[in-house]
């Protein structure tokens, strides 16, 4: 049952991701331009996603320079689409009217559903904050009761909300399959960089990056001062996650390294400190195309021009004032 | 010479800014930091894959694509449109605070509401069109359609990011916690830190407001041509 739900299940919803991939690829080969390079990048990609798990680590890490080639040497290109035209959709969506949001919906309440289950090796649960019931069990003894796993909640949501759509709208097969694949090439190679920046922070942190800079920091800094040990541990964080493009990985290294000595020790409350300095890490995310499933992906998503930019360029301001009530904040409820 | 272990960072600063291929200048990063810290290139290639492969979970929207494509090809964008246009007063900005205060609370408590792909995309973006539209009575220009996707896109990771830790056992506040406790503060609880972050969250949400609204009046005075 754990392990089913643990393990199996959503490998199962990463080989759909993994099928939606290799659409792209079969639809690449009717590309006027790199059709092999093309097909071959959608190709890899549906690889790692349907087999991750039981390729060596190394060979992985070989296809991803091979799609870092592919794509440096421009050879994965967007191909050509027949777009459904304005009138026929205003005609469908007469037709259809306002069932239409229900797919759309049943996405978010789906998600809401299975956010209150959480299952141990014999019983699924109902749980909301401190009470848990029992909703069916199958006798024997349970351990450990753990919520559903991301990709199996997602992936749920997501099927049911499929079949809903085709319940409702009667698509053509051929359709969506080329409107999927139209969606999937727009976004492009930038649909793997979330995954790949992960993947790179990881190399960042066993090469010891984090403690080279916080040393830094720290060997400029004049400690016993509260002012600026609290403006340069939430500038410290705001930077060092713009470079890793990840919070949770500054947060521990630049808490020991400056938030510590400089802030906490001086007499600071350890947990408004802590609560602030990882916002204000946030506030970091906001401004760093290195976050790039918040801040490029969303621009190929929504189809803005600026294909990197346009997000952060509205995210600036906002980071920029949040940095400024951060250290606000710290000063005046911290201490 | 530690200091050559950031040469990672350099590359990606210097890559970016010349706007060379995204792709190839993340895995040259990674694989000359590796490299230069003293790592061969089958440790850095099997780094690079493993947690490549443990974050599929961020990439797992594309399952999502197939929903997408049948409910646009079926008219969702031109029936939220005519809803909208029914609303009085209805604005991109009004769409936009309704939806940061949604955003923000399903965050606050941990339900897997929002994203780019399953709202913005299908619902938000288009309602905040249609509104804006309307308001304006005539065609958006280029110009105004970027800065509502932008806003729209920012108003989701604003929610997202400074509501979610006031739930106790986020990931990020369990982290926090875990810090903590490793120097040496052994009886911090999750919810007094999760407590400290409800002030952020209000902040935030009421900052999302003036910036969304903000916008819904330089439309109005047409300055944004």
């Amino acid at each position: 049952m754990t392990e089913f739900l643990g393990v199996y299940l959503p490998e199962f919803f990463y080989v759909l991701c993994g099928l939606v991939s290799f659409d792209a690829a079969i639809r690449a080969t009717k590309n006027e331009k790199a059709k092999i390079g093309t097909s071959l990048f959608w190709c890899i990609l549906g690889i790692i996603f349907m087999f991750g798990k039981l390729i060596p680590s190394v060979v992985t890490g070989g296809l991803l320079v091979i799609m870092g080639c592919l794509t440096a040497t421009k050879q994965v290109k967007m191909g050509k689409f027949v777009e459904s035209t304005a009138e026929a959709r205003q005609a469908a969506s007469e037709k259809v009217g306002s069932k239409i949001f229900i797919p759309a919906v049943s996405i978010g309440i789906m998600a809401l559903i299975l956010s209150f289950i959480k299952y141990s090796s014999n019983a699924f649960y109902f749980s909301f904050r401190n009470f848990t019931f029992p909703l069916f069990s199958f006798g024997g003894t349970g351990d450990k009761i753990v919520a559903l796993d991301g990709a199996v909640m997602t992936g749920t949501a997501c099927l049911v909300a499929l079949i809903l759509a085709i319940v409702i709208c009667k698509p053509r097969v051929s359709e969506t399959r080329s409107d999927t694949s139209r969606l999937l090439m727009q976004v492009g190679a930038s649909c793997l960089l979330p995954q790949l920046l992960g993947a790179l922070g990881e190399v960042f942190k066993v090469a010891g990056v984090g403690e080279v800079i916080s040393k830094i920091i720290s060997s400029v800094v004049p400690s016993g001062n509260i002012v600026i040990g609290v403006i340069v541990y939430v500038l410290g964080m705001v930077i060092f996650t713009m470079i890793m493009g990840n919070a949770f990985a500054a947060f521990t290294v630049i808490t020991i390294g400056i938030g510590y000595p400089f802030v906490i020790a001086q007499g600071g409350n350890p947990a408004v400190i802590g609560a602030l300095g990882m916002t204000a890490g946030y506030c970091g995310t906001l401004m760093t195309p290195m976050a790039a499933n918040f801040n490029i992906v969303p621009c190929a998503v929504l189809e803005t021009k600026d294909q990197k930019w346009a997000v952060i360029k509205a995210q600036l301001p906002m980071a920029l004032i949040m940095i400024v009530i951060h250290i606000i904040l710290m000063l005046v409820l911290g201490f | 010479m530690e200091y050559i272990t950031l040469i990672g960072i350099l590359i990606i600063v210097v890559g970016f800014a010349l706007k060379l291929d995204v792709l190839a200048v993340v895995i040259v990063s990674g694989i000359v930091t590796g490299l230069v810290s003293g790592m061969n290139i089958v440790e850095v290639l099997e780094i690079l894959g493993e947690s490549f492969v443990s974050n599929r979970l961020m990439s797992i929207f594309l399952i999502i694509f197939p929903v997408i494509a049948i409910i646009e090809r079926y008219g969702l964008k031109e029936r939220a449109a005519y809803l909208i246009g029914k609303i009085k007063n209805a604005s991109a900005g009004k769409v936009l605070c309704i939806y940061s205060v949604v955003r923000s609370a399903a965050s606050a408590l941990n339900v897997r509401i929002g994203g780019h792909v399953q709202f913005v995309r299908p619902l938000i973006l288009p309602m905040s069109e249609a509104a804006a539209q309307k308001a304006k009575g005539e065609e958006l220009t280029e110009k105004e359609d970027e800065e509502i996707k932008g806003l729209a896109a920012a108003v989701e990771n604003y929610g997202n990011f400074f509501a979610q830790n006031v739930f106790p056992a986020s990931s990020g506040v369990v982290l926090i916690q875990g810090t903590l406790v490793g120097l040496g503060f052994k009886d911090m609880t999750l919810s007094m830190i999760s407590s400290s972050a409800i002030y952020i969250a209000l902040i935030s949400v009421a900052l999302t407001f003036v910036q969304v609204l903000w916008f819904d009046i330089k439309m109005k005075k047409g300055g944004n041509k």
